[in-house]
């Protein structure tokens, strides 16, 4: 399971693998700012076509696995309502060198941010709400995931 | 068919459901569906050109064609992240 509607802490992505074979530990975290495009933010609220999200971010694990030399990766995306300051999706790659832990995790967060039915919705502290559409049409479906 | 359609975001919250049932003709594309769903729910008129349409789970082409049982599902752009 990679939705969670529980907060996601920090510490559960920072444990180092039992036999010491990492040597490269790339942990990236979304987390909710108190600004956007000019507004004060109060928190998100997160939604998700869960059975395809699930699915898609188990495959881009896959893809990722196969392109790089990874020794584990590791996903959660909120869903719910998620406050500032915490963590909205974390990412973690752990391999052998720091070069294909970078990329992987990269390639994760751009394919989980472009691709995958999660949709989030920005409360302001004027009493408005919008759902946020990135600036952006939906990727070209030619784009392989 | 009677096709069950999932509405997720700000297309749910326009048509004020989670999913409506479709009166299709058989063999109606994916894009044929979003020009059907347009007129039974006018107000989703400009958020549906901008929606991409998953069968069973799979972004589905505009040329697919919906099969009975099939789960369809009405997607906006994604903002994930």
């Amino acid at each position: 399971m990679y939705l969670t509607r529980n907060v996601i802490r920090k510490t559960e992505f920072l444990n180092a693998d039992e036999d010491f074979k990492t040597g490269a530990s790339v942990i990236f975290l979304g987390m909710v700012r108190a600004e956007s495009e000019g507004k004060k933010v109060l928190y998100l609220d997160y939604e998700a076509y869960e059975e395809m999200a699930e699915q898609m971010i188990g495959e881009l694990i896959t893809s990722a696995l196969d392109q790089w030399p990874l020794d584990e990766v590791k996903i959660l995306h909120r869903t719910g309502r998620v406050w500032l300051g915490q963590i909205a999706v974390a990412i973690a790659v752990k391999s052998v060198h720091r070069d294909e832990a970078y990329q992987a995790s990269r390639y994760l967060i751009e394919k989980i941010k472009y691709k995958v039915p999660i949709w989030k919705k920005e409360y302001f502290a004027d009493g408005t709400s919008q759902w946020s559409l990135c600036g952006s049409e939906h990727v070209n479906l030619q784009t392989s995931y | 068919m009677k096709v069950t359609v999932k509405f997720f975001a700000l297309v749910r919250e326009i048509a004020a459901c989670d999913e409506a049932t479709l009166d299709l003709p058989q063999e109606t594309s994916c894009e044929e569906a979003l020009l059907h769903l347009e007129n039974t729910i006018p107000g989703l008129f400009s958020i549906l050109r901008r929606c991409l349409v998953a069968v069973n789970g799979r972004y589905a082409h505009p040329d697919t064609r919906i099969l009975v049982d099939d789960e369809v599902a009405i997607l906006p752009p994604v903002s994930g992240g």
